[in-house]
């Protein structure tokens, strides 16, 4: 089975982890149109990649951003969520 | 038998008419161009020179015919749905189907099964009574039945789930059947052959040409590995890769690429007549004709744009094998696969026009668009030679997320996704 590393709790067999999407800026919703909003909510980075992503390590609750290879199914990077570098990772 | 097997070792040419014409080069101009030749376009493609009369068409695919998700499922054919428009929309589908065979002069082993939804909590046999009653509104053969006539249909089956999930009741939609998907393919590929449509494999579509016309974007072209065509309309029924060709024409999308897997196991005497699917257990099941057990469970739980198989996979849906069926603990599994299935938010598809004009979407297939693919085919060629959406896919435009006006449609996955 494939292992991710949990930048908590270390390498673990990754179905401990929930994948939960793409890391997105959010539009301020009291602000955005309805179509910037309906783009937030609906439409994805589909092509494939190397993408940004939130994960979850269940047992233990650590969410984390994960940056994967998704051509290749490669776990290129795991590390915890700091708030000012969060602009850096819109893809 | 020998004899005629003598002639095609000997023969320098190859002594049989082959099921498709190879063209030599593109040419520089085309009516319309399909990107992909799965089950989707080529059916398009048919039926575009059967009914609308339009035959300077080119079929462009990466791989070869078939390869992709037609000829990675598990050839499952319904109508039980859940939404009126998908309750139409498959029926539609069926009725095709089941004259198929004669329309191509080609033998589809389209099987008539019955198909078993079961149902393990009381709350999943009351979606089932749902389910039952939107069917019957539109006609369709669909009833809620209960664990007994499961298990006299079913006699070899462990009604209990080896206790851990005991069958209620079931969903039974008699028109369930199975086919040969491969031949799908052929059959639709000979057909807009015949009548002149060129089929390109090995050519790969490196960019979609577009032009502003004051009105917004129209497409002008396609660029390929074998030199730049030029046209007004172009078809993308390519599953997996649809975001990638979106992004050609600059369209954003909700689809999702998930990995489908599916394994299938050693051939067994005939055992199981109709097709059963347990949502809970996540286990779709069938016998084919050659006596091997077709299984399916769900998507991946990732996102990925590749056709690994995993161990995980294959352990788990065999464990849930196990459960509902102990004697095949010493059946051997001889192969596994995955397709890339293209997911939509709402579990339906995203089909006709587009912003761009004279670029239409046959997509969003997710894990339920081969029992689609003759509806598709009629319905796609409607919209690409009337340049207006069929009225069966009205429901199914892109735009309906921008107009938050989403087509829930939770039937269409077989095992709750």
């Amino acid at each position: 089975m494939k292992i991710m590393t949990c930048p908590i709790n270390g390498p673990r067999l990754i179905s401990e982890f929930a994948y939960a999407g793409e890391v997105k800026e959010m539009p301020d919703p009291a602000t955005a149109s309805d179509a910037v909003w309906a783009d937030y909510v609906f439409n994805k980075n589909g092509p494939a990649g190397i993408k940004h992503e939130w994960w979850c390590h269940t047992p233990s609750g650590v969410w984390f951003i994960a940056d994967r290879d998704t051509t290749r199914d490669i776990i290129l990077r795991t590390y915890l969520y700091s708030r000012p570098a969060a602009g850096a990772y819109a893809p | 038998m020998p004899l005629r097997l003598l002639r095609f070792g000997l023969a320098r040419q190859h002594p049989e008419p082959r099921m498709f014409t190879v063209p030599s080069a593109l040419k520089k101009t085309y009516d319309a161009v399909i990107i992909g030749a799965g089950g989707h376009g080529l059916a398009a493609a048919y039926y575009l020179a059967r009914d609308h009369g339009i035959t300077n068409v080119a079929v462009i695919e990466k791989g070869y015919i078939g390869g992709g998700n037609t000829g990675r499922n598990t050839t499952i054919i319904r109508s039980n749905y859940l939404t009126p428009e998908g309750v139409q929309f498959y029926d539609e589908s069926v009725r095709l189907w089941q004259d198929l065979s004669q329309d191509f002069d080609l033998n589809l082993f389209y099987s008539t099964r019955g198909h078993y939804t079961l149902a393990h909590t009381d709350a999943a046999m009351r979606t089932m009574r749902w389910r039952a009653e939107v069917n019957k509104h539109f006609g369709i053969a669909s009833e809620a039945v209960d664990a007994k006539a499961v298990q006299a249909a079913i006699p070899m089956m462990d009604i209990t789930c080896a206790g851990h999930a005991p069958v209620v009741g079931a969903l039974y939609h008699a028109p369930g059947a199975i086919a040969r998907h491969d031949a799908v393919a052929w059959g639709y590929g000979r057909g807009a052959d015949r009548r002149g449509v060129e089929i390109h494999q090995k050519t790969e579509v490196l960019d979609i040409k577009t032009e502003d016309t004051g009105s917004g974007p129209a497409v002008c072209g396609v660029l390929t590995n074998k030199g730049l065509i030029s046209t007004r309309k172009v078809l993308c029924a390519v599953a997996g890769s649809t975001p990638r060709l979106l992004s050609m024409v600059g369209l954003n999308s909700p689809l999702y690429i998930h990995p489908l897997q599916a394994m299938v196991s050693e051939p067994i005497k005939p055992w199981l007549d109709p097709i059963i699917v347990s949502g809970s257990l996540h286990v779709y099941v069938s016998q084919t004709a050659r006596g091997e057990l077709v299984m399916g469970a769900s998507l991946d739980p990732y996102e990925l744009h590749s056709t690994r198989s995993t161990l995980d996979f294959a352990e788990s849906l065999s464990m849930h094998m196990l459960e509902m069926f102990p004697f095949l603990s010493d059946v051997k599994i001889v192969r596994q696969w995955a397709g890339m299935a293209d997911m939509t938010p709402d579990f339906a598809p995203i089909m006709g026009k587009t912003p761009v004009s004279g670029f239409y979407l046959d997509s969003g297939w997710g894990t339920w668009g081969f029992k689609a693919t003759p509806v598709c085919g009629k319905t796609m060629s409607h919209t690409l030679a009337t340049d207006s959406n069929h009225p069966l896919i009205t429901g199914f435009n892109l735009d309906r997320f921008r107009r938050y006006a989403l087509t829930g449609e939770k039937g269409a996955a077989s095992v709750g996704h």
